[in-house]
């Protein structure tokens, strides 16, 4: 199963269900704005984000996916194949940003490059203690092409992105916390139950309140996401990228390929 | 045997249902806990969490085993 939503006395809840770590493809993204296209913001006052797959809330961009649409197009195909696929990932990304409700995240497990930059829309991000953050990008000689960057600035100190992009290390609930990116902490398995606890609070409030106390302090940095896409789009071309997913790919050792 | 190598031993058996008797320093932590690399991730945050350490995945480069994996927590402790 992919994705999956229902909605609820003005609670959305959004189920990312893609074994075996919500891996997000040209499927996920169909999926998410199929979703997008479909939500009703007139009715719905909070969005809840979450993952039923094991691995994690999202494992990011479907790595054998982008491997396999640079080996079979032509060269002169491949950057219009991709810039059309991030063009649509930031729409979605930006839209799910902006959306007039409050939107909580659940994390569990590994949320990683593109899963963390999609937690990095919500306004609220509730952590299980196995919950892990990591942009793993610069280990695949590119950097994060979702909209990461610029709004993992706009939450938190530009050391812990320097660190964090710098080092391509992950970082787990605590720390998240500590640096201001997790609003709450939770034991495994008690993420959802928080989550629905801020998203029926949200329901209390008036909505255009809320809506403009969400645009006023979110603002979205669109100048630093557009640079981000024209860095990302570049580096994407260059034949590291393409070196290092092939070792991804091929790797079958228990503990997958990175530098 | 190390406190932490033990205390990693008993958390590890008891998360991944194993039996902390069979498992050694010298055993692989991935092969002898049958553990995938997204419980290996949520194995981390739960050693550092329960170690009170952090340890940066570059660190974790050549650790295979149990004993390897108790010195490089025990280097951030």
């Amino acid at each position: 199963m992919g994705l999956s939503w229902t909605t609820d006395d003005g609670i959305c809840e959004l189920v990312l269900g893609r074994e075996p770590c919500n891996e997000i493809g040209t499927a996920m993204l169909a999926e998410l704005e199929r979703f997008l296209a479909e939500l009703d913001t007139e009715r719905t006052r909070a969005l809840v984000v979450y993952s039923t797959a094991r691995g994690g809330f999202s494992a990011g961009a479907d790595l054998r996916e982008l491997y396999n649409g640079l080996v079979s197009r032509p060269a002169d195909e491949q950057e219009p194949a991709l810039r059309d696929f991030i063009d649509r990932i930031h729409r979605v990304m930006d839209t799910l940003d902006m959306l007039p409700l409050t939107t909580v995240g659940v994390i569990h497990g590994v949320c990683f490059g593109g899963g963390f930059e999609l937690a990095l829309t919500c306004d609220v991000l509730v952590a299980e203690k196995t919950a892990r953050f990591c942009f793993p990008e610069l280990r695949l000689g590119i950097l994060p092409g979702f909209g990461g960057i610029p709004r993992l600035r706009r939450d938190v100190s530009n050391a812990v992105v320097r660190d964090l992009l710098l080092t391509g290390r992950s970082i787990n609930a605590k720390k998240a916390m500590a640096a201001g990116l997790v609003s709450q902490m939770v034991a495994p398995g008690e993420g959802l139950a928080a989550a629905r606890a801020v998203a029926r609070q949200a329901t209390k409030f008036d909505a255009d309140a809320l809506a403009t106390t969400k645009r006023f302090m979110k603002p979205l940095p669109r100048e630093a996401l557009a640079e981000e896409k024209a860095h990302f789009l570049r580096l994407a071309q260059r034949p590291a990228l393409r070196e290092a997913l092939r070792k991804f790919v091929e790797s079958d050792d228990l503990r997958p390929y990175l530098p | 045997m190390s406190g932490s190598l033990d205390r990693l031993i008993q958390l590890a058996a008891k998360r991944y249902g194993v039996e902390a008797a069979g498992l050694r320093s010298e055993d692989d932590v991935f092969e002898k806990l049958g553990i995938d690399s997204f419980q290996a991730v949520e194995l981390m945050s739960e050693l550092e969490l329960e170690f009170d350490v952090e340890i940066p995945d570059y660190e974790l480069q050549g650790v295979r085993t149990f004993g390897q994996l108790a010195a490089t927590i025990d280097k951030r402790r």
